[in-house]
């Protein structure tokens, strides 16, 4: 076929930068920063986001996007970004963090900048395991998960039961909205990007704080192709974490 | 800059709080903590009525993490807190370092280690010169000694933080922060709040790059340079030390202290001024850069040195390593836990007098 022929029918959308990734094959964190580069775009937001990045392995989230960032310490990017969105309130504010960074170290922080209602918006990539450092547990590990910090897989009594993020998130007087996708499905990357939309329209329109939780695969530290990732999510993960909106302020009536 | 020549009544912590806000300072993060409360309090209200915004964070990692995030930003901000607190906002003031965030973060020094007391001390010397988190950096330090200096201070902090893209840190005690003074407060009359920021995320727009606050650096050389980038800088501030010189000409002795510990030693230097004793002292105001020049200078005059502290010797490391090649301080310790007084120091001080 020649090349005159050819149509372009999907390209990358503007805000996500052309370059090679660093992620593992199968990781989905590439599909998560997709997904927010497209509704950057589609929202018209590019000029007005302040991006705060977290630690682990989308530490280099901002390689990715074209917008203006600021890396925060483990664990601190919603409180990094309360200071972003108090200094600069016209601004667009969202934070991208994973499990280890979000539901252990930074507990305290996703907990209070959620209860204080902050107009910003936490991407939540739970992927039941510490990635960067080399497979650790994490606070969302399941229950017999083997990990390097828990050989003998999870045991409830010894470690603590897995959190759910977003259902504790949900309880919390200042939130908007939260939800919980899933990106192991076309279907469910679909879904996902509309809860993900949601949450940004919450903080464009100034009504208070949106968080989505992204089941994610971690083929790497999972040791398994990424196929088996996506069917472990499907098996596992969706049963214990279940999909759905937890919170919509817009169908209860708002916050005041 | 303008003076406004109305005289009034404030305690240190208000003064600091003020010269905040004669500075522009937009966001103000806390937490609570003796004997700094005052400063977070007064924010609370005078940052909203300046079109800012206050929070009172969960932490004191939180509220310095929020300064971290306001910085980035551009903006005019600060924290204050005391000395467990300081020891949290470590992480945070790391990270400004390392990502060159320009912030002003106050510490009200009360005793410890641990939760020590909440009375006057000045244990945390080391931790506000050396760089208190992980690392290699420093941090512009003040320390001021009176209440009207803590609000001078407090202006130039805001100036240099954005100047040299670096966290300033203002180091009282429990004393200057509790104590009641008469200030002139004085506005700055040319504060400019968008200067000096072409580098701090505003969004991005067509016509230009994005931005990115940072302080990982993997690739092979890039974290050096970033160091060698940031050394240079502070080599650069000595410049920029500055010290009070009392009585210091003719003295055969000169004591050194700074903050509450300089006011107090100023008052026994007066007193043996007046039994003729030829007493002086060298009161640091920025306790880094430490103005090693001018007491090298003094050394080399052949003058002897006595340093006092309300810890168990910290500064003294500074006094002497300026100092080394010509001369040695004495050391006096006032137990951090004790109220020290001007009649405390004579003993000590002519000890030292007399080469005992
Ligand atoms: C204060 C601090 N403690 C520990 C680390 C080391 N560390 C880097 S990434 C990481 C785990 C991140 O895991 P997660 O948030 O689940 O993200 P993932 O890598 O799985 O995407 C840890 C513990 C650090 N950078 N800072
Ligand atoms: S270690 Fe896991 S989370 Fe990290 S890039 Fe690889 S697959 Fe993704």
């Amino acid at each position: 076929m020649s090349e005159m022929n050819e149509k372009l029918v999907f390209d990358k959308p503007d805000s996500v930068i052309d370059r090679p990734t660093h992620y593992c094959p199968g990781c989905h964190h590439g599909i998560a920063h997709r997904l927010i580069g497209e509704l950057i775009d589609e929202m018209n937001l590019a000029e007005k986001v302040l991006m705060t990045t977290s630690i682990g392995c989308s530490v280099f989230l901002y390689n990715y996007l074209n917008v203006d960032a600021v890396e925060a310490p483990h664990g601190r990017a919603p409180a990094v970004a309360t200071g972003v969105k108090r200094a600069r309130p016209d601004h667009f504010v969202f934070t991208y963090q994973g499990d280890g960074d979000l539901a252990s170290i930074g507990m305290a922080e996703i907990m209070h900048a959620a209860n204080r209602g902050e107009k910003m918006s936490v991407i939540f990539v739970n992927n039941t395991v510490y990635g960067m450092t080399g497979g650790q547990m994490a606070p969302t590990t399941l229950i017999g998960q083997m990990t390097t910090t828990t050989p003998g897989g999870r045991c409830q009594t010894h470690e603590g039961a897995p959190i759910r993020m977003t259902e504790i998130i949900a309880s919390l007087g200042g939130v908007a909205y939260a939800a919980r996708g899933s990106l192991d499905s076309v279907k469910n990357i679909r879904k996902a990007k509309k809860y993900i939309k949601k949450a940004f329209e919450f903080q464009v329109n100034e009504v208070g704080f949106g968080f989505v939780e992204l089941l994610s695969g971690c083929p790497t530290n999972w040791k398994m192709t990424p196929l088996q990732a996506n069917e472990r999510i499907q098996k596992d993960m969706i049963p214990y974490f279940p999909l759905g909106v937890y919170k919509d302020v817009s169908e209860e009536g708002g916050i005041c | 800059m303008s003076k406004n020549e109305e005289r009034i009544f404030v305690k240190g912590n208000e003064a600091i709080a003020r010269g905040a806000l004669a500075a522009k300072c937009k966001c103000f993060f806390g937490y609570p903590i003796t004997p700094q409360n005052d400063i977070p309090e007064f924010m609370s209200s005078a940052m909203i009525k300046a079109g800012g915004d206050f929070v009172q964070a969960e932490s004191e990692v939180a509220a310095a993490n929020m300064l971290l995030g306001a910085g980035a930003a551009g903006i005019r901000a600060m924290t204050s807190s005391s000395s467990p607190g300081m020891s949290l906002k470590q992480e945070a003031i790391s990270y400004m370092a390392g990502s060159e965030v320009p912030a002003v973060i106050v510490n009200i020094n009360r005793g410890g280690p641990g939760l020590g007391d909440i009375g006057p001390a000045q244990g945390d010397y080391y931790q506000s010169t050396r760089g208190g988190g992980h690392g290699d950096y420093r941090h512009f330090t003040f320390a001021p000694s009176t209440v009207q200096e803590a609000y001078d201070v407090t202006i130039r902090s805001f100036d240099i933080a954005f100047e040299h893209r670096t966290p300033v840190l203002i180091l009282g005690d429990a004393i200057l922060g509790q104590m009641k003074e008469p200030i002139v407060p004085w506005i700055p009359e040319d504060v400019d709040e968008e200067a000096g920021r072409d580098w701090a995320i505003t969004g991005k727009t067509a016509d230009r790059e994005k931005r990115l606050i940072k302080s990982l650096f993997l690739q092979e050389g890039e974290l050096a340079g970033q160091n060698k980038h940031l050394q240079a800088k502070y080599d650069d501030w000595a410049d920029l030390a500055e010290c009070e010189q009392f009585e210091c000409e003719d003295a055969d002795l000169i004591i050194c202290a700074y903050g509450s510990i300089g006011r107090i030693a100023k008052t026994a230097v007066r007193k043996f001024r007046k039994q003729g004793k030829k007493v002086g002292l060298f009161r640091p105001i920025t306790i880094y850069p430490f103005p090693s020049d001018d007491l090298k200078a003094l050394a080399e005059q052949g003058k002897r040195f006595l340093t006092i502290e309300h810890n168990l010797g910290q500064m003294v490391d500074d006094v002497r390593l300026a100092i080394r090649t010509v001369a040695d301080s004495d050391f006096y310790a006032i137990y951090p836990g004790n109220l020290p007084t001007p009649d405390e120091l004579e003993e000590p001080i002519l000890n030292s007098l007399e080469g005992k």
